[in-house]
């Protein structure tokens, strides 16, 4: 019989919230909030993390890497649980997941739509200036919608010339 | 380390193993709660996940044959990221429909080992693209059409299909975009791409009325399903907006003819569905069971 003991939830939480993304790996799974719950439950590690999109083929990787640390850290019993429901939105992704992006020339995510809102099709720019992450310049336009992972789009800066990521609102 | 296989070596159990995805395909399913509401017709929910899983995995499959050959990279990077968005969906749904109907088929067994009429897609995703301007074309359709349903589909009574909807009405709102902002660079660009793009919406227009029959498996499933007529004034608004700004409008076409009443919807199909199967699905039929 094992009560829910606080001090290895918290170490445990500790322990899944150290995985990095493998797409951003100078994030961590909390810092993009996708890790949402670490819980004992009957003397098991219950794990609750929410896909970013749907195809991400992150997510696999993510959830075998948090079951791996976990045992390796000397829990026994541990499940890894995906939540659908919310959907993820960038909006999740921590303050200091915003630091670590700016700072690793990753532009963070201007606020997501709020859900419930009605979403018209866009035919001219979808948002407002994105800051170039590296000189801080409004003037960036973007290139690709799209980007080399699924959550990020492709601009260019005028100030200083660079191309540079952007973790697009979602 | 195996040095003969560089698969195998970035698969290793190491720290350095996340960087390698996709040396194996994981269920979609694991760690989800995907169980039957109470109350709702497992055959009928598990047909429901196949049509839009099967539109999902078809159209996917046919934007994966434009990679390599889209005219700038950054159209490449696009349609891949459409492509697997679509692809995510589709795996969800198809897991979903191999567990409701009893059969335990895990996705493999649902996307390899079907017959074309097995397939419940609607037959605007069959044809392969015979240009830029038709795959645009019939991207904004489809998306804007996928949105409008997810949008609704949200409030399901059923749990699992609600969050699939969630996810993906938020994706499809970046796949209509950029198809939206193609047809007006094209529609309202030189009078070669007006004309091109033109002749794409006349090809595609015919099967666009057949997204809107509601089938009586959709019928059935009161608050669980969309029924797609619910959709057309919001799909006709923004495709206007979107040719009004593109120069183009609704082409006058007849619709595609069904069989006996019968369409995608009831598993039957262009001819172009026999072809793609047979190639996505070859693999999987010269070695079954195989794994890498």
């Amino acid at each position: 019989m094992s009560a829910p003991v606080t001090a290895p939830a918290a170490a445990a939480w500790a322990v899944a919230a150290s995985v990095p993304d493998p797409e951003l790996p100078f994030l961590t799974v909390a810092d993009l909030g996708i890790l949402r719950g670490v819980e004992p439950v009957d003397g098991a590690v219950v794990v609750t993390v929410t896909p970013t999109y749907s195809g991400c083929p992150a997510m696999a990787e993510i959830q075998r890497d948090i079951h791996r640390r976990l045992i390796q850290a000397g829990f026994e019993r541990v499940e890894v649980r995906v939540a659908l429901a919310p959907p993820w939105t960038t909006d999740w992704i921590t303050d200091s997941g915003r630091r670590k992006l700016a700072a690793a020339g990753v532009a963070p995510p201007l606020a997501a739509p709020s859900p419930g809102a009605p979403v018209p099709v866009n035919l001219g720019p979808r948002r407002g200036p994105v800051p170039c992450p590296r000189c801080a310049s409004p003037a960036t336009t973007q290139t690709s919608a799209f980007g080399a992972t699924a959550c990020t789009s492709l601009y260019r800066c005028h100030g200083c010339g660079e191309p540079f990521e952007y973790v697009r609102e979602i | 380390m195996d040095h003969d296989s560089a698969y195998n070596a970035l698969s290793e159990a190491s720290d350095d193993r996340r960087w390698a995805f996709g040396t194996g395909f994981e269920d979609p399913l694991a760690g989800v709660d995907a169980s039957v509401p109470a109350g709702v017709a497992g055959p009928s929910l598990a047909t429901y996940c196949l049509m839009l899983g099967d539109d999902a995995l078809v159209f996917s499959h046919r934007l994966q044959e434009w990679l390599t050959r889209l005219p700038e990279l950054e159209e490449e990077v696009a349609v891949a990221n459409i492509a697997l968005d679509l692809l995510g969906q589709a795996r969800l749904l198809l897991a979903r429909a191999g567990q409701a109907d009893g059969s335990g088929r895990d996705e493999d067994a649902i996307a390899f080992f079907r017959e074309p009429r097995q397939w419940r897609n609607v037959r605007l995703v069959e044809a392969a693209d015979a240009d830029f301007a038709q795959l645009v074309v019939r991207l904004l359709v489809f998306s804007t059409w996928r949105r409008a349903v997810l949008d609704r589909l949200q409030a399901s009574s059923d749990p699992f299909l609600a969050a699939v909807a969630g996810k993906g009405v938020k994706e499809l709102a970046y796949h209509r975009d950029f198809a939206a902002g193609w047809v007006v660079r094209l529609g309202d660009g030189t009078e070669l791409s007006h004309r091109r793009t033109a002749s794409a919406l006349e090809a595609v227009w015919p099967l666009v009325d057949e997204l809107f029959d509601a089938h009586p498996v959709e019928e059935s499933l009161v608050g669980v399903a969309v029924v797609p007529t619910a959709v057309r004034a919001e799909f006709d608004e923004v495709i206007d907006a979107v040719l009004a700004a593109a120069t183009l409008s609704r082409p006058r076409v007849a619709r595609a003819g069904a069989v006996g009443g019968r369409a995608g919807r009831d598993g039957v199909h262009t001819e172009a569905l026999g072809f793609l199967l047979a190639e996505m699905q070859s693999v999987a039929r010269a070695h079954p069971g195989g794994r890498w």
